[in-house]
């Protein structure tokens, strides 16, 4: 499930002017009109290919006022919560040895 | 993705040891396991300290005397559970709104009378979001972006 859902993430970012769109993402949330205005493609063309982005769990939406603002949140979600994986993985494992410490000093 | 997919990490080791030592191991001796590299403090980490009550926080203690108060102690019930918040931004620094923060809980199962399971749950890492944009930044900027994902995208099978 989860290992279908990355995939589906990369190949939403085989294509170039949607690799283009996530890096105005990541710069900052930006409106349809923004976006368009910074690349060279249509504003129907990047709704389409933030359709795509959306459908992979790239890129989320929330309403402003009569807007919508894109965002890359699910992208920087997984990037965060590698990081706090890996930092709960190593603390738990000096855990048990600090536990096997203790054990060793008390026996 | 449900949110319970992405939001949450879920860990958990057997120690063997009774739940009492297990519970005080993690609590009084948090600051000798944890990453000692992740610390927001300017100078050297002294110790960290988890203090043991319910309003209570974690804190890092700097050789300089500074400290670092990143997490609030939202439940301490011993031997059993243990839950504090995560104050810390995914920029690596102190997050001052509780709305934007996540929690971290720890439960104790003794399994036998030397042996205890210790489960994590880091849980609405989602509420941090609105940091994303410093995430995005630590991986590499504009020009880093398509190039990372790039990487990625190479080492999974096509179609």
């Amino acid at each position: 499930m989860e290992a279908n859902g990355a995939r589906d993430s990369w190949n939403a970012l085989a294509d170039g002017t949607r690799r283009a769109i996530v890096a105005c993402l990541a710069e900052r949330p930006q409106a349809v009109g923004e976006l368009a205005a910074g690349l060279p493609v249509s504003r129907s063309a990047v709704s389409q290919h933030l359709k795509v982005l959306k459908d992979a769990g790239l890129v989320s939406e929330r309403a402003a006022g009569t807007r919508r603002i894109y965002r890359l949140n699910p992208v920087a979600l997984a990037a965060l919560r590698d990081q706090l994986d890996t930092y709960w993985q190593r603390a738990l494992s000096g855990y048990a040895d600090a536990v096997a410490d203790e054990s060793i000093e008390e026996s | 993705m449900t949110e319970t997919d992405t939001a949450t990490i879920r860990r958990q080791i057997v120690v063997q040891a009774p739940i009492e030592r297990a519970f005080a191991v993690f609590t009084e001796r948090f600051g000798d396991f944890k990453p000692r590299e992740h610390n927001l403090l300017a100078s050297p980490i002294a110790e960290t300290v988890f203090e043991p009550r319910v309003g209570g926080n974690i804190v890092d203690r700097a050789e300089d005397g500074s400290e670092c108060r990143w997490a609030r102690i939202l439940a301490f019930d011993p031997p059993d559970r243990v839950v504090f918040s995560w104050d810390i931004s995914p920029q690596w620094r102190i997050e001052t709104d509780p709305e934007q923060t996540s929690e971290v809980e720890v439960r104790f199962v003794a399994e036998g009378p030397d042996r205890t399971r210790l489960e994590l749950e880091h849980r609405h890492i989602n509420r941090h979001g609105p940091g994303w944009e410093g995430v995005a930044e630590g991986i590499g900027g504009d020009q880093g972006w398509p190039l990372y994902l790039d990487r990625f995208a190479a080492l999974l099978p096509a179609g």
